[in-house]
């Protein structure tokens, strides 16, 4: 039995109610699209996280709460191999997609490009606002005009910024505000077509408005894709997420439906306290 | 004491902070002053000359540089032929290779084997022109008329493969530190969105790093226009307008160093080696001038 599912799901209801726009909830009937195994992380021999084991669901939204230095990024790095970024970087254990582990595919960047990321800082590329929406789809030998046309106004719309630079698209990505270059990020990333998407603490550099509109765009991107969200904000992970996961000090504390963990059903105190802002 | 005094006391900080602003002026206005000298220092030989003897349209389109003859002639297009045959020739080969290896080093090596290899191109740069000269007059030469069975192993193809090992190893760490200068967050959001190393490199690394490139590369220019020893060297140092890449040449630089030694101060000899200086410093400025603009160009882009 899988860790941590809703009541609704382990209750043997399969949740997979589709509506005309998709998919409405987690598929937690089905194979999980992400499978970690007894994923140990360790910088040059100082481990960062240890024996992680969890399950996500297609077409949930995961989040991962806790405090600095608790392995999140770092489990983040590993899901679409940027660990190759750091040579003292050892990681440990199996992690799947789609039942096929990670390390077994040949071509990590056909791995990378079915997986989208937004950083903490938003990085805009230092190119155009099109062509930042239009590199991954150029990548993937789109070449005609029309159809990269397309491909940025309609990712741009996804990520509640066409309106704002539909008159700027050739002016440099960098010198949109901090708010719309996180928003340009996350088009960038809905431009790979990806089965997942990673936010790494993307409130970061964005104005509270702003994450409001983003975290609404993440809510309907639910119908399309499986989304792991890594926040600092612990009532953002109880706002957007389907189920949490607390990470602290390089250990998964916790994992649950987010409203167990957040109305006080949890196996560690030590949730419940870090929820509540006692410590972290 | 009235807290406002506070406002008006030169204390020991102040002092500092005037003398260092005051040092730092100095310092800055220095390079420009020595700069202007050495062009009014270089005008003021070769005016005389420029204006009075010289033919103009002798100096440009002429090969025979005849400073010694009775009846001297100064016409310096086989001197300017050679300079820009030899770094022309040079540059063809060691542009690519420069930027090959600061591409190796700054984007595939890592750990030890990136350090060890800066260390060695640094080292590199540090070796005298002379004995460059040196490697070329006694390793290329024999080795040129024995791969190519041609008489004389001097010539443009021998300096220019001097010169552009020469200029390659600045251009390198140049290009390099350009390269350095793009954020890794960069290649990791490209990367992150799917992209191959090579990919990385084309579309991001390189484009963000093109105003340095292009400084690397007008670096090696000037590097080669300017080096005098080894190419006198290595280059024949014949009067000659070259036809194949075994024929030797001079070059402007070599014919200033080889003969201002044995001209009389004042003459019209030592006035024309001036002019060939004067033209030595416009050009070099026109390519800074122009590099300036054309990566001002980009930014503005």
């Amino acid at each position: 039995m899988v860790d941590g599912l809703p009541a609704s799901a382990t209750a043997g209801v399969l949740a997979a109610a589709t509506t005309a726009g998709g998919v409405a909830s987690p598929l937690y009937g089905e194979p999980p699209i992400i499978e970690v195994r007894d994923l140990t992380i360790s910088y040059d021999g100082q481990p960062a996280l240890r024996d992680i084991s969890l399950d996500i669901f297609r077409h949930e939204i995961f989040g991962i709460i806790g405090p600095a230095n608790s392995g999140k990024t770092s489990f983040l790095r590993t899901l679409n191999r940027m660990d190759g970024f750091n040579p003292g970087m050892d990681v440990r254990g199996s992690i799947r997609l789609n039942g096929k582990d990670i390390n077994d595919w040949r071509n990590v960047y056909a791995l990378r490009s079915r997986i989208g990321v937004v950083f903490p800082l938003p990085v805009g590329l230092p190119l155009t606002v099109y062509d930042n929406v239009a590199f991954s789809p150029r990548l993937r030998g789109i070449r005609r005009k029309a159809d990269l046309d397309e491909v940025v106004e309609r990712c741009l719309t996804r990520a509640a910024l066409w309106d704002e630079v539909k008159d700027r698209l050739d002016s440099l990505g960098s010198l949109l505000s901090g708010g719309q270059q996180q928003r340009l990020t996350i088009a960038r990333a809905l431009s790979q077509e990806p089965e997942l998407l990673l936010l790494d603490e993307f409130s970061i550099a964005v104005d509270p408005v702003t994450t409001m509109r983003i975290e609404d765009v993440l809510r309907e991107l639910r119908s399309e894709l499986t989304i792991v969200l890594v926040t600092n904000l612990v009532q953002q992970a109880r706002r957007l997420a389907d189920r949490t996961a607390f990470f602290l000090m390089g250990e998964m504390v916790d994992i649950g439906a987010t409203e167990d963990l957040f109305e006080g059903r949890v196996r560690d105190e030590r949730t419940t306290g870090y929820i509540e802002g006692r410590f972290g | 004491m009235d807290p406002r005094d506070a406002m008006d006391r030169r204390d020991l900080a102040w002092y500092v902070d005037r003398v260092a602003q005051a040092l730092v002026f100095v310092g800055g206005i220095s390079a420009i002053i020595f700069i202007l000298g050495i062009f009014v220092f270089v005008t003021k030989e070769g005016l005389d000359f420029v204006l009075g003897s010289l033919n103009l349209g002798e100096f440009f389109t002429s090969i025979a540089w005849r400073p010694t003859s009775n009846n001297p002639t100064y016409g310096a297009l086989a001197l300017m032929v050679g300079t820009a045959s030899v770094t022309g020739f040079a540059m063809l080969f060691s542009v690519p290779l420069s930027l090959g290896a600061a591409l190796y080093i700054g984007e595939f090596a890592t750990g030890k084997t990136r350090e060890a290899l800066k260390i060695l191109v640094e080292m590199l740069a540090a070796i005298p022109s002379v004995v460059w000269g040196f490697v070329g007059m006694s390793i290329m030469n024999p080795l040129i008329i024995e791969t190519f069975d041609v008489p004389v192993g001097l010539g443009v193809l021998n300096a220019g493969l001097i010169l552009g090992l020469m200029a390659a190893p600045i251009m390198t760490t140049i290009a390099e530190d350009a390269l350095k200068a793009v954020p890794d967050t960069y290649r990791e959001a490209a990367e992150a969105l799917g992209a191959t190393r090579w990919e990385v490199i084309l579309k991001v690394v390189i484009p963000a790093s093109k105003n340095g490139l292009l400084a690397a590369v007008l670096l090696g220019v000037g590097r080669g226009f300017g080096e005098t020893m080894a190419v006198l060297m290595a280059s024949g140092h014949a009067i000659n307008l070259p036809t194949s890449p075994f024929d030797s040449v001079r070059a402007l630089t070599a014919t200033i160093a080889a003969e201002l030694g044995d001209t009389v101060y004042g003459s019209s000899h030592y006035g024309a080696l001036f002019t060939l200086g004067i033209f030595l410093f416009l050009v070099t400025f026109i390519v800074n001038l122009t590099a300036d603009v054309v990566v001002r160009g980009i930014r503005k882009k």
